[in-house]
């Protein structure tokens, strides 16, 4: 026992409760206990007031039919299970979600760079995008594109089209479906096969030039590869691919693929608005990496754009990603938004399926567990993506 | 001597420095600076060009559809049917009072004015870094104005007429549901980041669960359960008010995000000002609230600022369970026949963002001008 | 000591919690105590549940809820609304944040059985319609092979919709959006090519159009939608106070007793009219825990059935409802009193 340890556990005079042991222990007892009776008591009311008014409990209304018509991207019927629509509804707020970050990063990207720009008018007017975005609710950017911009299209009838195909009116975006034949796969598999050979292509290329110092022109060289063995394979099988041309109809365009308005608007609104935060944390990333890396890349004779993509992006990525982390997990929680259009993601089907089977503590418990699935999957995700680009000191 | 001054009377010494020349008037003054911010090289020429067709093609329209061609008097639809190619004004003007007050009832309004007043009272001084009495004016901001502003809102004693929270609407509500979320998100926050940096590991863990699992989820989905699920959680026969429940949903959601900011002025505050304040022999919340908390909110105020902000936003969701904030009163007033036309819709929005924009491009700046002012401190 | 413990404190908060379920009364007491009527509404059906500028609900339904708390309180006034979307009706009820639900509901088995309503009778016999543009030239349902529907999410009208189109073998594209005001607006702005609802709803959202008259009703009405006044199942005695406070609209009607002579009804001869308005000694109310003047409150508070139905939704109205089904059974209508006896 050393003499400092001595001193603590043998004074005499001092209470055990003043321990630090003994007082952390029952502090953490007594707040575990209080929760622990907290969560009793309210499952004990729930319970006693489910009963006591004879409402149904359990997930088995999840097999039961759902009896309403929702589009979604999966195909869903009246004759399909409320599971299966509540599943249709997580593939919606997944698939809008991913599009949307998709998009928001490249337009944050872009913009945070022009908010840098030497341009003066480039430089102002992405800052007047960022400052306007950034300072109004989302839900209004979702009416704004749905009310005020989709809504001013004209009518089918009156639709702007490009040829037959194309077409854009307050419906939607109408154009070619493609569908594939069977012996598409071998087009897939060659573009697959393709990829690798242009990734080891590549590496071959950086290898050399580390050696030897001759540049090889790798992108081009692997855009050749792919398109040439992905054209090969499809031409040789027999061009399996045809397109469902959307037909006018009396009242609306059908068939072909659609982007409908509920989805454009959500899709456009989630995208640009959370660009503009994006474009912030893109911004200050940037900033953060000292300008001495800029001049020493000028002076090794790097191109500006060069110097971007080689020098100053890869450093910023470090500071950049923690926060794009939490901007991606803001964009999957405002998809939820969509109810206020009536596209048909995970809190919009569960709305429609809470009604008939009136489980509202099922349903919030399931949209609950959903988003925290997405959050902890993204999170998790955007985490291996951090630890692989984080700065490796010696 | 004069041998000297014989040679070099034949150089001319100029006994004035010269006045430097005019820069080529291709560096200077207006062509100068386009040059240089606009025309720098090819390339540059180009974004300019297409940032000037694209600033075009915003502002034109923008200014004929809300100045040029808008509606500013009418007494109902007749007046902006005729003219759809410009804004409604008039829709706004007619219904202003309902999209500040909502529904609360006309001889009471003068509550919701000293509402107002009350609150630009106690928050103009507290953003003032240099106004005096800061304990009073925080004792001013998280009790007596809160509970003041309740009574007089709520009525219902001493000649006050009550008013249900039921007719409650519009930026007055706006300010009621954000003001209450930022004045509980604030020390709900710092006890969960507290809770989160602690030693004790059960402590650790419920904070842990509560910060992830609010941060996780929808605010609509918490909205949700504060309204239709908490009375289902209760035992029989108690309860209450719907605007206070989403009250608590708001304040619990706003605190999860709140704590994780605090917990980053924490985590800043330099390892040595724990060891000192452990050594002068304070105890844990003697040291954290005099030593540890005055420095980590110091720094994380720009952060403070920015969930107030999103907070701020957030507010217009509330329309989930039909508690009608501004953006809801005016979609609401959207459906009235006696101002539908097809370009209302646009006017109550671009009126309803312009009234967001003003709110949060006001915290926004005061939030960048504190991020300055704590800077100079650490100047190297 | 942590697993001492845990046991003593759960085992102290659930005595607790039962102990304050159990002192909870029925809700006529609760009514009684607390001096008004918490009823569910709409947040904005024109004739049916609607608040002006001011905040002060009129309509139908909110008639219903006024019938009720005449009865108790022998003053029409005495209820605080709470509207609610069709999404958050049932739940309301359910969780006991409203007495009593009058919001234009459907009454279909499921919500009977496993939602654990009770509906105490149909106020308003109503059917699902459609609402097109004039324009389109539509004459039937079934002419709208391929149009875009707009439909509220969480009503059963998503239901019906789907039933008739499937039995029809009609294609549609349902728009299926949460909130009344927004699938209005998503119609208006020619969303889509046809909005349905239950059809007296139809009238009253053709009403809140840009253009009124450039839009007809169809003459279909394609589902049966009988709306009633709801309760929680669990309350016999409220169930019937609410559903004998709608008897009485009804039987007043049907003897002929109105808002302006009920007062000279009462020397009224015709045993049927004295129950009901409990002269002499007659006191049906007691049973029911209400004073014996309960039905003579509600007709002088509010009139009698076709006196509420006109002032709200028929053709005295801005929504020109005819009688139809819900006129008496006497002419030809499915309303029909129970008779106070």
């Amino acid at each position: 026992m050393s003499v400092a340890d001595a001193g603590r556990t043998s004074s005499p005079g001092v209470n055990w409760l003043y321990k630090p042991a003994v007082r952390q222990f029952v502090i953490q007892a007594a707040l575990v206990v209080a929760i622990l009776g907290l969560i009793a008591w309210l499952v004990h009311n729930t319970a006693v007031n489910l009963a006591d008014r004879h409402i149904a409990s359990g997930f088995g209304f999840l097999n039961q039919r759902s009896s309403f018509d929702i589009v979604t991207f999966l195909p869903l019927t009246a004759e399909d299970s409320y599971g299966r629509a509540i599943l249709a509804g997580l593939v919606d707020t997944i698939i809008v979600s991913v599009l949307a970050i998709i998009i928001a990063t490249i337009v944050g990207v872009l913009v945070g760079i022009a908010r840098l720009s030497s341009n003066w008018l480039i430089r102002a007017l992405s800052t007047v995008y960022v400052e306007t975005l950034r300072n109004i609710p989302p839900l209004l950017v979702i009416l704004f594109w749905y009310l005020a911009v989709i809504a001013a299209l004209p009518s089918p009838r009156d639709a702007i089209t490009l040829g037959s195909a194309i077409s854009l009116s307050n419906r939607g975006f109408y154009m070619p479906k493609p569908i594939f034949g069977a012996p598409f796969v071998w087009t897939v598999g060659a573009f697959a096969i393709s990829l690798v050979v242009a990734y080891f292509v590549k590496r071959w290329a950086s290898a050399r030039q580390m050696r030897t110092g001759t540049p090889f022109h790798s992108f081009w060289a692997g855009l050749a590869i792919v398109v040439a063995l992905t054209l090969i394979a499809f031409v040789a099988t027999g061009a399996p691919l045809s397109f469902e041309v959307p037909v006018k109809t009396r009242f609306n365009v059908n068939g072909g693929l659609t982007l409908s308005p509920e989805f454009t608007s959500l899709l456009l609104a989630l995208a640009l608005y959370t660009a503009s935060f994006i474009a912030e944390i893109v911004r200050a990333g940037i900033l953060a990496v000292s300008h001495g890396q800029t001049e020493a890349a000028r002076a090794l004779g790097l191109r500006h754009g060069t110097t971007l993509r080689l020098v100053i992006l890869p450093q910023a990525l470090r500071v950049i990603v923690p926060p794009l982390t939490s901007e991606y997990l803001n964009i999957i929680k405002n998809s939820s938004l969509a109810v206020a259009v009536g596209y048909a993601d995970l809190v919009a089907v569960g709305q429609s399926v809470l009604n008939p089977t009136g489980q509202a503590i099922e349903v919030v418990a399931i949209w609950m567990t959903f988003y925290l699935g997405l959050s902890i999957l993204t999170s998790v995700g955007m985490n291996i993506f951090n630890r692989r680009i984080a700065l490796t000191e010696r | 001597m004069s041998d000297i001054q014989a040679e070099t009377d034949l150089f001319f010494v100029r006994q004035k420095v010269v006045e430097p020349m005019p820069p080529p008037t291709r560096s200077s003054g207006l062509i100068g600076w386009a040059r240089a911010n606009l025309f720098g090289s090819v390339f540059d020429t180009i974004l300019s060009i297409v940032g000037i067709t694209v600033a075009l093609l915003i502002i034109i329209p923008l200014v004929k559809w809300a100045l040029i061609d808008a509606t500013w008097v009418g007494d109902n639809r007749e007046a902006c049917a005729a003219n759809t190619a410009g804004a409604c004004w008039a829709f706004i003007h007619a219904n202003i009072g309902q999209f500040i007050y909502g529904r609360y009832p006309d001889p009471e309004r003068w509550r919701v004015n000293l509402f107002f007043l009350l609150l630009v009272a106690g928050i103009v001084p507290m953003a003032i870094p240099s106004a005096p009495f800061k304990q009073l004016n925080l004792l001013y901001i998280f009790i007596i104005f809160p509970v003041v502003s309740g009574l007089l809102l709520v009525g219902g004693f001493a000649g006050l007429p009550e008013v249900d929270t039921e007719v409650w609407g519009g930026l007055f509500l706006t300010l009621v549901v954000s003001y209450v979320g930022m004045a509980l998100s604030l020390p709900f926050g710092i006890l969960l980041a507290l809770g989160r940096r602690s030693e004790m590991p059960g402590v650790r863990a419920v904070c842990v669960a509560v910060i992830e699992v609010a941060r996780g989820v929808p605010l609509i989905t918490v909205l949700f359960m504060a309204s239709v699920m908490l009375p289902l959680f209760l035992p029989e026969g108690v309860n209450f008010d719907k605007l206070l429940r989403a009250l608590i949903g708001v304040s619990l959601f706003a605190s999860a995000y709140m704590a994780e900011v605090i917990r980053g002025g924490l985590q800043a505050v330099p390892k040595g000002q724990y060891e000192g304040a452990k050594a002068m022999g304070l105890n844990y919340w003697q040291m954290t609230r005099l030593i540890i908390l005055p420095q980590a909110i110091r720094i994380v105020i720009p952060g403070i600022v920015n969930t107030f902000i999103g907070l701020f936003k957030d507010t217009s969701l509330v329309y989930i369970i039909s508690i009608f904030e501004l953006l809801s009163t005016i979609r609401n007033s959207l459906a009235d026949p006696v101002w539908a036309t097809s370009t209302t819709p646009g006017t109550g929005l671009a009126f309803a963002a312009a009234v967001f924009w003003i709110f949060c491009f006001g915290m926004s700046q005061y939030s960048q001008y504190t991020e300055r002012r704590l800077n100079t401190g650490h100047k190297r | 000591m942590k697993i001492k413990f845990l046991p003593i404190v759960a085992g102290a908060v659930l005595a607790l919690a039962t102990a304050i379920s159990a002192a909870s009364a029925g809700t006529l007491d609760d009514v009684k105590a607390k001096g008004f009527v918490q009823c569910g509404v709409n947040t904005g059906l024109p004739g049916f549940g609607n608040p002006d500028s001011t905040g002060k609900y009129t309509g139908f339904d909110v008639d219903y809820c006024r019938a009720v708390s005449a009865a108790i309180f022998g003053d029409p006034d005495k209820v605080k609304y709470t509207p609610l979307d069709a999404t958050e009706r049932f739940t309301a009820l359910q969780s006991g944040e409203i007495d009593l639900l009058v919001r234009n509901t459907t009454w279909t088995e499921s919500r009977d059985v496993s939602l654990g309503f009770a509906f105490t009778g149909v106020n308003f016999y109503d059917g699902e319609g459609f609402l097109v543009r004039k324009s389109e030239n539509v004459a039937h349902v079934k002419d709208l092979d391929g149009a875009s529907i707009c439909v509220q999410g969480g009503t059963d009208t998503v239901t019906g919709l789907a039933d008739y189109f499937k039995q029809n073998n009609i294609k549609y594209n349902p728009v299926v959006i949460d909130k009344l005001p927004d699938v209005i607006a998503a119609y208006d702005s020619g969303r889509c090519d046809a909005f349905t609802t239950d059809s007296s709803a139809l009238y009253a959202t053709r009403l809140q159009l840009k253009n009124p008259d450039d839009h007809i009703v169809l003459p279909e009405i394609i589902s049966q939608e009988p709306l009633g006044p709801v309760v929680r199942a669990n309350d016999p005695v409220w169930f019937n106070v609410v559903k004998w406070s709608g008897m009485a609209l009804l039987d007043a009607e049907y003897l002929g007793v109105t808002q302006a002579n009920v007062d000279s009804m009462q020397e009224s001869t015709e045993p049927m009219v004295q129950r009901l308005l409990g002269v002499g000694n007659n006191d049906f109310g007691k049973s029911m825990g209400l004073s014996p003047k309960w039905a003579y409150n509600i007709i002088k508070g509010i009139g009698n059935y076709g006196e509420v139905f006109e002032r709200n939704v028929g053709m005295g109205s801005p929504l020109k409802i005819s009688r139809g089904l819900n006129a008496q059974w006497t002419k030809g209508g499915l309303q029909y009193g129970i008779p106070v006896m």
